[in-house]
């Protein structure tokens, strides 16, 4: 009977989630449309609101191209990896008090780990599609992914410090009881280190270096076309999604808020979440790209250095509290 | 200075080689022999009176039946610290159609000169990188040459019966309708 | 076929990829191919690759009149046909000797300032959007939009203009036209200003193009760059201050030059420029002479190459007529007119053997020299960079391949 509770929430929280994503595009259309003076998405229903759905069923009934002498087995796993892997996080995020699938005490660590794995579609996407454009593009977001993560897992140390746990409720309620009531504050360096790293794990702008249209074509996912496409842009959007989940539970005081909304447990953990994407989308609209040297410096001679400086002032405050 | 002076001082430094010195709407042109074309041009544009460092255009001109020497290469030179400005055409026959290269003195030849290679035929000795640029490698004939067709050449490009044989072989995919229709 | 298909991703030539980018390729600007040899992302040579668009219209112009020839202008730098028609009228006046009118000089110095505007317009939104700023592309192209509106009231068409006539102008610019270019030229200040805020200062715009694709003057002296690019590295050279045609000579405009040559410096000499184009574009209104606006010696648009002339003639008795096949019309000679368009120099040299028709017509584009300078800007950079710098040189393939 457990078991078959547990599927049941498994598939809630991939349908919600997979909504959100799809709605994500929509609202990313939308917000850059009307940074750029224009309307984004308007034919497809009032407003454009069906065009998610419209999307989905074109490239779920596009020709499904596979280029000749690409590596078969390889090229065709290496999507799914991305997809599996982003959404296997799903499991150790709790989206309200109580409402989680896997409430595991490494929380922090397994959600690390499925990311890392993530990237693993992407490097071999860009090995196994035998084009040169997808092989730089692999081989770029390899290296980026690999130095950020340990930027980004760097500038998380200090959160756990503070909290004194990996599990991720524990984070958040540890909050609660911190004096400011979120970790943003006290951890400033520590959410800056975070969010930009954020930006370069999840492949998007300023950090798009792997799929960057104006000298990779689209990078990894150039040959992919159709369906398999669309399960890479999935990962893509479903990896975003996670990382601001992260973002609010760690620095942002998760479901808690100033006053409680009846009904809604997780009121305040959604609007943090969809603020965290609204942000995404409007450094899309704002910054141009780094260059790959640029980025690569960016990440080992700034942010990592910072990340460390979080730790130890982190470590010396909670010695001289205590 | 005015280019007709600037024509002169060029005729008394190399008797031998200007031909003619003539001039239309107040632009005056230097015919010179094609032998010692490297110098006289390395001599505008290093002679201080001169200093003519800029190399605006490079092109052929396809004198067909109306001169002695079929084609004449052009070199419009401009002096942009001094701002004046000179034209000098150098005479290339028929019968052997090469010339100096100039890319030594100016690097941005280098592609005005193999653009008047592409069309005209006019081979340029001493250029480092020799090959047609704006017409395909295997272009046969010299399109700007006035005995060359407008329409272009009656005879088929020969790579045309190769890219037929390719498109039989792709006939066996169907690139239309749905599969097995065709 | 198949032998190339199943060649490893990587050809072990040394430890060099080779990349072949383009010719369709998103950054390239049209049919632009390079073929690149990379060590890891530094690029080790570059080799630019024309000819996709050549169209032989140099062959073609030698077989149409210069009135015919014209509209062929149109097709060189598709952004700028004005400039292009401008460039081409001026040139033929030059060598037929025929003076236009002063209100129609005014007039084509005021649509060539607009083409400047709006090719630089188009030029910033690609340059922008391929370092990866994506609104200032969207920006460029509502202020593109207006102009190119305000050019289809001017003469029917928004990009393939041919409005110059040999002599003049086709049409005359009508009241509702001044006003609405005279509102442009007051709001347009505000929209540059609002483009540099998204990206003159920005940390990471700063590091894709300062110190990127550097050219001493000489150097690019040497390579033959003209127009913003040679302004860049601070060489003072604009056939408008120059060589003035038209009515430059009677209107005040500054020429912006940079100091270090790199990709920024280019960048701000065309940022600059709009301001000079807008305030140019302004005193031309202002000071838009009345007249007519096509000369008395224009030339039809036949240019017949062999009309008959019908006298009489004192060595025959009186009353017969004497019927002369007269096939030289114009002055024999050559001219090399050179115009200040967006992209650069754009040269027209002409050899006419008194005929309608032109014997020869060389068109110097400054797009085909930009392109070749790319081997001295790339060659040792990133792979980033070369997009960086086909964009700071904005070249047009159209115009290169002719």
């Amino acid at each position: 009977m457990e078991f078959v509770t547990t599927l049941i929430i498994i598939l809630a929280v991939v349908a919600v989630v997979l909504l959100h994503v799809a709605y994500a595009t929509y609202f990313e259309r939308k917000v850059i449309g009307h940074m750029q003076v224009r309307m984004g998405p308007m034919r497809v229903g009032p407003h454009g609101l069906l065009q998610p759905i419209a999307d989905f069923v074109k490239l779920f009934f596009k020709e499904d191209v596979v280029p000749a002498g690409v590596d078969r087995p390889v090229f065709y796993a290496a999507p799914i990896i991305s997809l599996v892997a982003s959404l296997s996080s799903l499991a150790a995020v709790p989206f309200a008090r109580g409402l989680v699938i896997a409430d595991i005490n490494i929380g922090l660590l397994y959600i690390f780990a499925m990311s890392s794995v993530a990237s693993y579609g992407v490097v071999l996407a860009g090995w196994a599609s035998n084009s040169k454009y997808a092989f730089l593009g692999g081989l770029r977001s390899s290296a980026q992914v690999i130095s950020y993560e340990i930027a980004m897992g760097l500038s998380l140390v200090g959160v756990m410090m503070s909290a004194g746990s990996l599990n991720l409720t524990d984070i958040v309620e540890a909050q609660k009881a911190d004096f400011f009531g979120c970790y943003a504050i006290p951890q400033i360096l520590g959410f800056f280190v975070f969010v930009v790293a954020m930006l370069a794990e999840t492949n998007r702008t300023p950090f798009d270096l792997p799929e960057c249209e104006s000298e990779l074509v689209a990078g990894y996912f150039t040959e992919y076309s159709g369906f398999r496409f669309a399960l890479f842009m999935l990962a893509e959007y479903v990896g975003m999604v996670i990382m601001s989940t992260i973002a609010a539970l760690c620095f942002l005081g998760g479901w808690h808020g100033p006053f409680d909304v009846p009904y809604i447990p997780n009121f305040w953990l959604l609007i943090k979440i969809y603020f965290m994407i609204f942000f995404y989308f409007w450094i899309r609209a704002t910054l141009p790209r780094y260059r790959y040297d640029q980025l690569m410096r960016l990440g080992w001679k700034v942010l990592i250095p910072l990340a460390l400086a979080n730790i130890v002032v982190t470590g010396i405050v909670k010695t001289f509290i205590s | 200075m005015e280019p007709l002076e600037l024509a002169e001082i060029l005729k008394k430094r190399f008797p031998g080689e200007v031909v003619d010195i003539v001039s239309h709407r107040g632009q005056v042109s230097v015919i010179v022999k094609r032998e010692r074309i490297l110098e006289i041009l390395e001599n505008l544009r290093d002679d201080p009176t001169a200093l003519m460092n800029h190399l605006m255009d490079l092109c052929g001109v396809d004198y067909l039946g109306k001169k002695e020497n079929r084609f004449e290469v052009v070199y419009n030179l401009y002096s942009i610290p001094l701002r004046h400005s000179l034209r000098v055409r150098a005479l290339v026959p028929e019968d052997d159609p090469r010339i100096s290269s100039v890319t030594s003195l100016w690097r941005g030849a280098d592609w005005h000169e193999r653009e008047t290679y592409d069309l005209y035929g006019i081979v340029f000795e001493g250029h480092p990188d020799h090959r047609r640029i704006l017409l395909p490698e295997d272009w046969e004939g010299y399109p700007l040459r006035k005995d060359y067709p407008l329409p272009g050449p009656k005879t088929e490009w020969h790579g045309y019966e190769e890219v037929k044989e390719f498109s039989k072989r792709l006939r066996k995919y169907d690139f239309s309708g749905s599969p097995g229709e065709a | 076929m198949d032998t190339t298909r199943m060649k490893p991703v990587l050809e072990e030539e040394g430890e060099l990829f080779t990349l072949q980018m383009g010719p369709q390729h998103p950054a390239t600007h049209g049919v632009l191919k390079l073929d690149l040899e990379l060590d890891g992302e530094t690029v080790v040579r570059c080799r630019p690759v024309v000819g996709f668009l050549h169209r032989g219209v140099e062959k073609l112009a030698e077989n149409m009149t210069y009135a015919q020839s014209m509209p062929l202008t149109d097709r060189l730098d598709y952004i700028s046909a004005m400039a292009n028609n401008v460039g081409h009228t001026v040139a033929v006046e030059t060598l037929l000797g025929i003076e236009p009118p002063i209100r129609a000089k005014y007039i084509r110095t005021m649509v060539c300032e607009m083409s400047r505007i709006s090719s630089h317009l188009l030029w910033l939104a690609t340059h922008a959007l391929d370092i990866g700023a994506m609104t200032v592309f969207l920006y460029c192209f509502r202020e593109r939009e207006w102009i190119l509106d305000l050019f289809e009231e001017l003469c029917g068409a928004r990009l393939t203009t041919s409005y110059t006539r040999i002599g003049g102008v086709r049409q005359d610019v009508t009241g509702h036209f001044l006003e609405s270019l005279l509102r442009f030229t007051d709001e347009f200040p505000e929209k540059v200003h609002e483009y540099e805020t998204l990206i003159d200062t920005n940390r990471i715009w700063l590091d894709r193009t300062q110190g990127i694709g550097v050219l001493t003057a000489e150097e690019a002296v040497q390579l033959g760059l003209t127009g913003p690019s040679l302004r860049g590295s601070g060489v003072d050279y604009d056939i408008r201050k120059h060589r003035p045609y038209d009515a430059y000579p009677y209107l005040d405009f500054q020429v912006p030059l940079g100091t270090h040559g790199d990709v920024y410096d280019r960048y701000r000499c065309r940022m600059e420029e709009f301001h000079q184009s807008n305030h140019l574009i302004r005193q031309c209104i202002e000071k838009l002479p009345s007249g007519p606006i096509l000369s008395e010696d224009a030339p039809d648009l036949v240019m017949d190459p062999r009309p008959k002339c019908v006298t009489a003639d004192a060595s025959l008795s009186a009353g017969l007529i004497k019927i002369i096949e007269e096939r030289k019309h114009f002055m024999e000679g050559d001219v090399y007119v050179s115009t200040e368009v967006p992209k650069g120099e754009l040269g027209f040299y002409f050899v006419s053997d008194g005929r309608g028709i032109p014997m020869r017509m060389h068109i110097r584009s400054p797009s085909y020299i930009h392109i070749g300078s790319l081997p001295a800007l790339c060659e040792g950079g990133m792979i980033s960079d070369v997009i960086a710098n086909i964009g700071s040189l904005d070249v047009v393939l159209g115009e290169c391949d002719r």
